[in-house]
């Protein structure tokens, strides 16, 4: 794309052409409340090379989680990508944000996304994925706007424990739909199982995360129990790396799954772009937002790739469609097919493994140290909350002066609690460097 | 185009048959050949209760999605099951093969807000 900004000269001469006298008389039909005041601050034109040094002093005050020991979780997860991931998906026949527009023209492109359709369908148990979604709050609403589509029904019930992002976007989805928004209660760290059977009455469907924003698993099918006479669905929401090691969302019942893909070989990236991952039972698949692509055979038997179900929805129901998305997340969709390939089935689920018993590790050593505690139970994969017996936002400050990233827990009036996340790429060392600080964060 | 007169219809070209306390509904003759090749229905289920003029369904042709709404107030009683595997029954048979849901109703007196066979041809033209 060639950018060739205009010059005065140039400006001159549109001006006069239109039989204006400057730029102002252009935009004036844009009326004055509406006009910004706001001074943008960004000071003089620059050079080139001097825009340089700008943007590169300004990088240079970022913390990356290269540089530091990184314990943040809460969604987004700092998982090790292999070299070959970024090196097969930017060849250039992969290359593009989007499913092309003549889509089945690019059939390798088809095809990887078949793949990792397939790829999320055994993570989940489920019968069907879609190519994907935004990121994971926007799978998560898009799926209450499946149920409410299915069920015909208004109410949503959501559990307290699912990642708060998820619940604001949730929120700003139903905002002007007449729906309404019901929160199950905590209990102890996990979802109150026995709050739900009183309110079930006309619910479109019940969302659960496993494991939840603390790290604590849940058990969908004891809710799928409890909701056997109701027609609400139950969405069921959890990571894939998770999925890999616990019960799958279709064994437990749930009839939608979704969650966020990020880390299946995404890049953290300051919070985007991520991978929307959804999936849910056959029965249910007209209703699925996004693009699906299927297999097929042409007139000569030969096996193609192309997009399936494309009435259904945004080409001809338009507003009265279930969702209006009518693109995947092509690119990062790639990187996961192409990062579940390497890690094989095998590898996938010892990789779980390995951060389960890194963070049950952590999560001891810090139980040991005087005034700590761990919160809620044992029953936690590779994150969990712990409990300070100081300032937790103090405890951070310190702790990124010390080279480490550490989280509060969102919604905590006390102050005392952090919410720690362990993967593969912490070495012992690298912990035992943590329990140490958190012995002592003034002199360690 | 074929309008049987012992049916009732609706301005969405619906038909409409009471029997007793119980409606059979489909879509009309000119409602599928608008449509063209029909390929799914999206059913309601047995037990699900609709008011007059809420969508209970669609019909997805290859070009297009159509929705499908209650005529009457009532409870869905069956499904046109033959219709999951052989949706083109109702561009072949519309009236009789084709009919989609039956339900039972109330007050039958809603009928009478319904087209009979001539009034539905005027609509038509």
């Amino acid at each position: 794309m060639r950018y060739i900004p205009t010059t005065e000269n140039i400006e001159r001469d549109i001006l006069e052409n239109m039989g204006l006298d400057n730029f102002d008389d252009l935009i004036k039909i844009v009326p004055d409340k509406l006009r910004s005041r706001l001074d943008v601050g960004i000071g003089k034109p620059l050079s080139e090379m001097e825009l340089l040094n700008l943007s590169n002093s300004i990088a240079e005050t970022n913390q990356s989680a290269f540089e530091k020991i990184n314990f943040i979780g809460g969604g987004v997860y700092d998982h090790f990508i292999p070299a070959a991931v970024n090196f097969i998906s930017s060849r250039s026949e992969f290359y593009t944000a989007y499913t092309p527009y003549q889509a089945e023209v690019s059939q390798g492109t088809l095809q990887a996304m078949y793949e990792f359709q397939t790829l999320i369908c055994e993570l989940s148990g489920m019968d069907a994925s879609n190519a994907s979604l935004y990121d994971g709050a926007s799978a998560v609403a898009e799926a209450c706007s499946m149920a409410l589509a299915i069920s015909r029904k208004k109410k949503i019930i959501l559990s307290s424990l699912l990642t708060p992002q998820y619940q604001d976007v949730i929120k700003t989805y139903m905002a002007n739909r007449g729906v309404e928004l019901l929160y199950i209660p905590d209990n102890n760290g996990k979802t109150d199982i026995d709050w739900i059977s009183s309110n079930l009455e006309d619910a479109a469907c019940v969302i659960i995360q496993s494991p939840n924003y603390y790290g604590q698993l849940e058990d969908w099918s004891l809710f799928k129990e409890k909701m056997i006479n109701s027609k609400a669905l139950l969405i069921a929401v959890s990571n894939p790396l998770d999925l890999s090691i616990i019960k799958s969302p279709g064994e437990c019942g749930a009839d939608i799954y979704a969650g966020e893909g990020q880390s299946l070989g995404n890049a953290m990236a300051y919070g985007g772009p991520y991978l929307g991952l959804i999936a849910t039972k056959t029965k249910y698949v007209r209703k699925m937002p996004g693009r699906i692509i299927g297999k097929t055979t042409d007139i000569e038997g030969k096996e193609g790739f192309v997009l399936t179900l494309q009435t259904r929805e945004q080409h001809i129901r338009r507003e009265n469609a279930t969702s209006n998305i009518c693109t995947n997340q092509g690119l990062l969709a790639l990187r996961a097919t192409i990062y579940l390939s390497l890690m094989g089935k095998v590898k996938y689920p010892e990789l779980a493994e390995l951060c389960t018993y890194k963070a049950h590790y952590t999560a001891d050593k810090i139980s040991q140290i005087p005034g700590f505690s761990v919160q809620f139970g044992n029953e936690f994969l590779k994150e969990f909350v712990i409990k300070c017996p100081s300032s937790a936002k103090e405890i951070i400050r310190m702790g990124e002066e010390k080279g480490f990233f550490l989280s509060s827990l969102a919604g905590d009036q006390t102050d005392r609690l952090l919410l720690i996340a362990v993967t593969e790429k912490r070495t012992k060392d690298e912990i035992d460097m943590l329990i140490d600080f958190l012995s002592d964060p003034v002199t360690n | 185009m074929n309008i049987p007169e012992n049916l009732k219809y609706t301005e969405d070209h619906e038909w409409v048959l009471l029997k007793d306390d119980t409606v059979t509904i489909g879509i009309t003759d000119f409602a599928q050949s608008e449509l063209g090749d029909i390929i799914f229905i999206e059913f309601p289920e047995p037990g699900d209760t609709f008011e007059d003029g809420d969508s209970f369904g669609t019909v997805e042709a290859v070009k297009t999605v159509a929705d499908l709404f209650s005529p009457v107030s009532g409870e869905v009683i069956s499904i046109n099951e033959k219709l999951e595997d052989q949706p083109e029954l109702i561009n072949s048979n519309p009236y009789e093969e084709g009919w989609l849901v039956k339900m039972k109703i109330t007050d039958t007196t809603i009928l009478d807000n319904l087209m009979n066979a001539g009034s539905y041809k005027d609509h038509l033209s």
